[in-house]
């Protein structure tokens, strides 16, 4: 019956385990005789074959019977998700990127036997340079400060032995033994941290809001929706550090009186479901949720509730109206969830990334977490950097780090030399950052100045081949599609925007449209319901700020600079440049290139589909547009 | 009425499957949008019969039961294809020109978003940020994901499921 013996009494037992777990960990810190082989088997580095990589390994470890000296870890996300999949062998900290099944036995003959790290798979600096220890001198890690993601890639998820072993659980341990709930607020507030969801709102006071009603049934809601398309930081704290967010909202439930917390977690997360499910099941069997947690008189537990595919159910009164199980429409605030909210009663719903740096500041300090970031924005946020940009991957950075620094400095910028055009972050609620703005730190105050807003951290790097009407377009269809329907200005008004903008990419557009996108853009702003509807009409104000050009050329010239726009785009090749090497025509889905090695290339423009295939593939930038 | 997908032997072991779903979720708070998700799960779909079940079973009106899985689009009212096909239309993926290969996997298939192909092997569907971004890019298929996708590897990619 040894399960039943897991469960921990006291924090004697918590500190036991502890001290084990950190002997046991201590060649991935330190120095150790045992091995430690660390794989990604989550996200990008799962879809590329981790888990062949991981049976092939273990396969090896198991027939050379050296179980005990070499241990084989599936982690979460290690970041540099571009070179994936990762391994990192420890203590060596050598990282192999783009590793394939094939590579293992190299790997483990000569590295592990042979003591020879397999320089062909380090990872690839900006300047194409191998570096064999990428988290110490690759510039995508050295940069980082990880708060948030300390434990992403370091320890395995599943095991909340591990978890213990990096100090798991310690925070929840200090806060219910030695401090009352309205230390723990205090503290929040003093740390001046700020919600990592998207508007920046203090913690702490939104803790305090809630601790001061006197009802006795009280909830804790973790919004794990993460709805901006294209960013995947919750999802990889979740995949990652479960226990992180469930001993954080253990401590909130403490702080406001609480027993019970909720997880809203978007259904498109399988694999953070299921991770999340499991660590519950663990924290119970180890009585760290459940009644009377380490011997105290303090309840919590934690229930995972799943969205369906509602992107206004990240808003949180919608969120709360989701678990309830109604049509997750919003409900206008007074009265905040605070006060009430779900089920009628005082909630509080903080991010996943929110609450993965509470530990932490408990366990560090409040006055280390106030020396870093910026005056009005404290600590690290994380950030997830995609589209034209070489390193992709999630990189967690002081506030107050430049654009400059994120998109340069550490993710090796634009491939293929392009030029920088914008940075998109917030999402469809967001805008964008160009070009003269990228030596701005960013914090929550100078992105909102910008124009922009913090978002929930997904960072989108565009080059010259991104249309700017387009892309104000493509969040706008978005948010037609999202909105719930609730309220007219945004329901309708979001409607007529897109198609405004619609007539503009179809080369049918009147100078007078720009006005009407302006007026049209307050009046929801300052109508909507939700902040769904307050912040759509932010992509186009503010590609209108900074790239009015673009919009006009579509209007008085009818082109499209980029060449995306398909109505008004015609591509065509430049016989001076043309080598006739046919590239082109290959590629054309459509048959529509004609010519070969004697008689000069052209595009048929009657059958030409403007997919832009032939302008992307020509290797002597031959093909041109208008 | 004419409960047609309840009536034979086959529709009655999943109906008691619903039924089993629905006794576990008896004392939880808000018990709707958990059992359409196992419902789901069951069925593969949420036809209106089962909708009408819940509704009975919870006692909850069927034109609410109807309101929320019309809202949510993580829930269909019609039957997918053997293959589901994602394109993933993210930031990060329509950046990079997701929105070609859509255009090559509709007329491949000769079908729009949202539908099936007539013999059910294929639906095909837009989504937003599958969480590979860093292979953007990116297309799932069921569960396999292929990453930095360009439209000419469609026809490829389709026939790992033409048998
Ligand atoms: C339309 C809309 C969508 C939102 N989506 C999310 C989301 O996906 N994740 C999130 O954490 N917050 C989201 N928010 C913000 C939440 O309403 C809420 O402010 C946040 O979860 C509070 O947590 P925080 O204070 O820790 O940031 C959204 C807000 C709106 C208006
Ligand atoms: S945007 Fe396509 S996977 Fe993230």
């Amino acid at each position: 019956m040894a399960d039943c013996n897991r469960k921990i009494d006291n924090v004697e037992q918590l500190n036991e385990i502890r001290e084990r777990m950190k002997e046991k960990l201590k060649p991935r810190f330190e120095e150790g005789a045992a091995i430690h082989i660390l794989l990604c088997g989550v996200a990008g580095c799962l879809s590329t074959g981790s888990l062949k990589i991981y049976e092939e390994m273990d396969r090896l470890i198991k027939e050379s019977g050296k179980e005990k000296d070499i241990q084989l870890v599936s982690t979460g996300c290690m970041g540099l998700c571009a070179q994936g999949p990762l391994m990192v062998v420890y203590p060596d900290r050598v990282m192999y990127t783009h590793v394939k099944p094939e590579d293992v036995e190299e790997i483990w003959n000569s590295h592990i036997l042979g003591g020879k790290p397999v320089e062909r798979l380090f990872a690839t600096e900006s300047d194409g340079r191998k570096v064999a220890h990428a988290l110490d001198e690759h510039s995508f890690y050295t940069k980082q400060l990880k708060i948030a993601l300390k434990n992403c890639g370091v320890i395995n998820p599943l095991s909340i032995e591990e978890f213990i072993g990096v100090d798991g659980y310690k925070a929840l341990a200090t806060v219910i033994k030695e401090m009352d709930p309205e230390e723990v607020v205090d503290l929040i507030k003093a740390s001046n941290l700020r919600g990592r969801g998207g508007a920046g709102f203090p913690t702490g006071t939104k803790w305090a809001f809630a601790a001061s009603q006197l009802e006795r049934k009280k909830f804790v809601c973790c919004n794990a929706d993460e709805g901006d398309p294209g960013a995947f930081m919750d999802r990889s704290v979740l995949e990652g550090d479960p226990h992180s967010v469930l001993e954080a909202m253990a401590i909130a439930g403490y702080a406001i009186g609480s027993d019970q917390g909720y997880i809203y977690v978007r259904a498109e997360y399988p694999v953070a479901v299921k991770t999340l499910n499991e660590a519950i099941k663990q924290a119970r069997e180890y009585g760290l949720l459940g009644k009377k947690i380490l011997g105290t008189d303090f309840s919590f537990d934690v229930e995972v509730r799943l969205g369906a595919g509602a992107f206004v159910c990240g808003e949180e009164t919608a969120l709360m109206t989701s678990i309830e199980g109604n049509r997750g429409e919003p409900k206008p605030r007074p009265p905040f969830p605070a006060v009430k909210g779900l089920f009628g009663q005082p909630t509080i719903l903080n991010n996943v990334e929110t609450y993965a740096t509470i530990p932490r500041i408990i366990n560090m300090g409040v006055a280390w977490f106030n020396s870093i970031g910026t005056e009005g924005s404290k600590g690290t946020k994380v950030f997830a950097v995609g589209g034209k940009i070489r390193h992709t991957g999630l990189v967690e950075v002081p506030m107050g780090t430049t654009l400059q620094d994120i998109v340069f400095g550490m993710c090796g910028g634009i491939p293929k030399d392009k030029a920088f055009k914008a940075a998109q972050t917030g999402g469809p609620s967001g805008g964008c950052i160009p070009a003269i703005h990228l030596d701005t730190p960013i914090d929550y105050e100078n992105l909102i100045a910008l124009g922009s807003m913090m978002g929930s951290g997904g960072l989108i790097v565009m080059d010259e081949d991104t249309c700017m009407v387009d892309l104000a377009g493509f969040f706008l269809h978005f948010t037609v599609d999202e909105s719930c329907g609730k309220c007219t200005p945004c329901r309708i008004g979001t409607k007529r925007m897109y198609e405004i903008l619609s007539k503009i990419t179809d080369g049918k557009g009147e100078v007078e449209d720009v006005d009407r996108l302006n007026v049209l853009a307050r009046n929801i702003k300052n109508s909507a319901l939700c902040g769904l509807g307050q912040t759509a009409p932010n992509p186009i104000i503010s590609t209108l700020r900074y790239f009015e050009d673009e919009y006009m050329a579509h209007i008085l010239e009818k082109t499209c600079p980029a060449g995306v726009c398909k109505s008004i785009t015609k591509f065509f090749i430049d016989k001076e440049t043309c080598k006739h090497c046919g590239i082109c025509k290959k590629h054309c889905p459509v048959a529509a290139i004609s010519g070969d090695r004697k008689t000069d290339f052209v595009i048929d423009q009657e059958a030409c589909i403007k997919c832009g295939e032939c302008f992307k593939r020509c290797p002597f930038n031959s093909v041109l547009h208008h | 009425m004419a409960n047609c997908c309840l009536e034979n032997s086959e529709s009655k072991a999943l109906l008691d499957k619903l039924d089993e779903v629905i006794d576990k979720y008896k004392d939880t708070a808000g018990p709707l949008i958990p059992i359409l998700h196992e419902a789901q799960g069951i069925y593969g779909y949420l036809p209106f019969e089962v909708q009408l079940h819940i509704s009975e079973r919870l006692g909850i009106p069927l034109a609410d039961v109807y309101g929320v899985v019309t809202f949510y689009t993580g829930f269909n009212t019609k039957p997918k294809g053997k293959y589901v096909i994602n394109v993933c239309l993210g930031t990060a993926c329509y950046v990079k020109g997701s929105e070609n290969i859509l255009d090559r996997f509709k007329t491949t298939l000769g079908i729009d978003i949202g539908d099936c192909t007539e013999d059910q092997i294929f639906s095909l569907e837009a989504c937003r940020c599958i969480g590979s971004c860093g292979l953007a890019p990116a297309v799932m298929i069921n569960d396999d994901v292929y990453g930095n996708v360009s439209p000419d590897d469609v026809e490829s990619i389709l026939a790992n499921y033409q048998l």
